[in-house]
């Protein structure tokens, strides 16, 4: 599936098997963004979260 | 309701892991993001859409410890424990309870203001290293080499806004070989052990900072310190980091959110599926 991302116009392939919740990013410009949906190969994406500080281990 | 609940605020390679392992084990699975799902504190009853038993999988450590508070409150079994997170998510904590059971840990002191945090490196001695109490990933840890370093990045730390970053937890540079030791402990066993060799240009071995990792057998005196170490903070899934020094093992953090795609990969074990292998033990008890 392919979406299209909001900052650079590039195609983001996104796997038929992804969930959501899973981080994509766009392979031209970088932009992380959050798989929200998945349904009749269409695909739903927003904005992902920037690193927190109280991320990771 | 499915068996167990999977809690997550980002899906990484962990979660899809353990929730594809989890499944080819036969459990009934689903997966919560919390950003997505509000829960209410002023009724006992289980949240709804989340089964009895949850792993607690998020990135943002606060963000599970609180819904971890939540859930049990309401009478979820919440994998790691909030007790567990709270504990090993606090840097001043962990060390207080590795030093009250007799596990050996890195000699460390805490100051509460920048002139006395001098004063207590001075009578340590240099190299000190200085850590956040709540941080990860090794952001914001500071090797400080004398008394004019200490104070130019003193007084940096009392520029910033979160107090916690005004609560100096000092600790001595150990000296140690190029790596630290990486224990993960299951359910009081120690399953995986690698090196996490520190990348060319940093000192800190975090994988996260590139750090390299290999596999390692652990000798009987590592095992036990780290079973007892996860024993200390009522960890049943827990990465546990050491050192080697001229006198031995020494244990400086236990951490409750793991990230274990660097050990499965140096290990060749499969840790996802030994996970939840222990889940599917909590689950059908």
């Amino acid at each position: 599936m392919k979406a299209k991302c909001k900052e650079c116009g590039a195609d983001i392939e996104v796997p038929d098997d992804a969930l959501p919740g899973e981080i994509v990013s766009c392979p031209d410009c970088g932009l992380e963004y959050e798989v929200v949906s998945i349904s009749k190969g269409k695909v739903e994406l927003k904005l992902a979260e920037e690193i927190g500080e109280d991320w990771g281990e | 309701m499915p068996e167990v609940t999977i809690i997550f605020d980002r899906l990484r390679w962990e979660e899809k892991e353990l929730y594809e392992k989890g499944r080819e084990l036969g459990l009934d699975i689903n997966l919560v993001d919390v950003k997505e799902k509000p829960l209410e504190i002023t009724n006992m009853n289980q949240a709804e859409g989340i089964s009895d038993v949850v792993l607690q999988r998020t990135i943002s450590h606060y963000k599970g410890l609180y819904y971890s508070a939540i859930l049990e409150a309401k009478g979820h079994t919440v994998i790691n424990s909030f007790v567990t997170s709270l504990l090993c998510g606090n840097k001043l904590l962990t060390t207080l309870l590795l030093a009250k059971n007799g596990i050996p840990t890195p000699r460390t002191s805490v100051a509460f203001s920048m002139d006395s945090a001098i004063r207590e490196m001075q009578r340590m001695g240099f190299p000190v290293v200085l850590k956040p109490i709540v941080g990860s990933w090794g952001r914001m840890i500071a090797k400080i080499n004398d008394a004019e370093q200490a104070e130019s990045i003193l007084e940096t730390r009392e520029l910033l806004t979160d107090p916690q970053q005004q609560i100096y937890y000092l600790q001595e540079y150990v000296k140690r070989p190029p790596r630290d030791i990486r224990g993960i402990v299951i359910n009081g066993n120690l399953f995986v052990t690698i090196y996490r060799y520190q990348p060319d240009d940093d000192w800190r071995t975090n994988i996260a900072r590139g750090g390299r990792a290999d596999a390692l057998k652990a000798d009987h005196e590592l095992e036990d310190l780290m079973i007892k170490s996860a024993q200390a903070v009522g960890g049943k899934i827990v990465g546990v980091d050491a050192m080697e020094t001229e006198n031995g093992y020494v244990i400086h953090e236990i951490n409750n959110n793991l990230e274990f795609r660097g050990a499965t990969e140096a290990s060749g074990k499969d840790i996802a599926k030994e996970i939840m292998n222990y889940i599917k033990e909590v689950v059908r008890k």
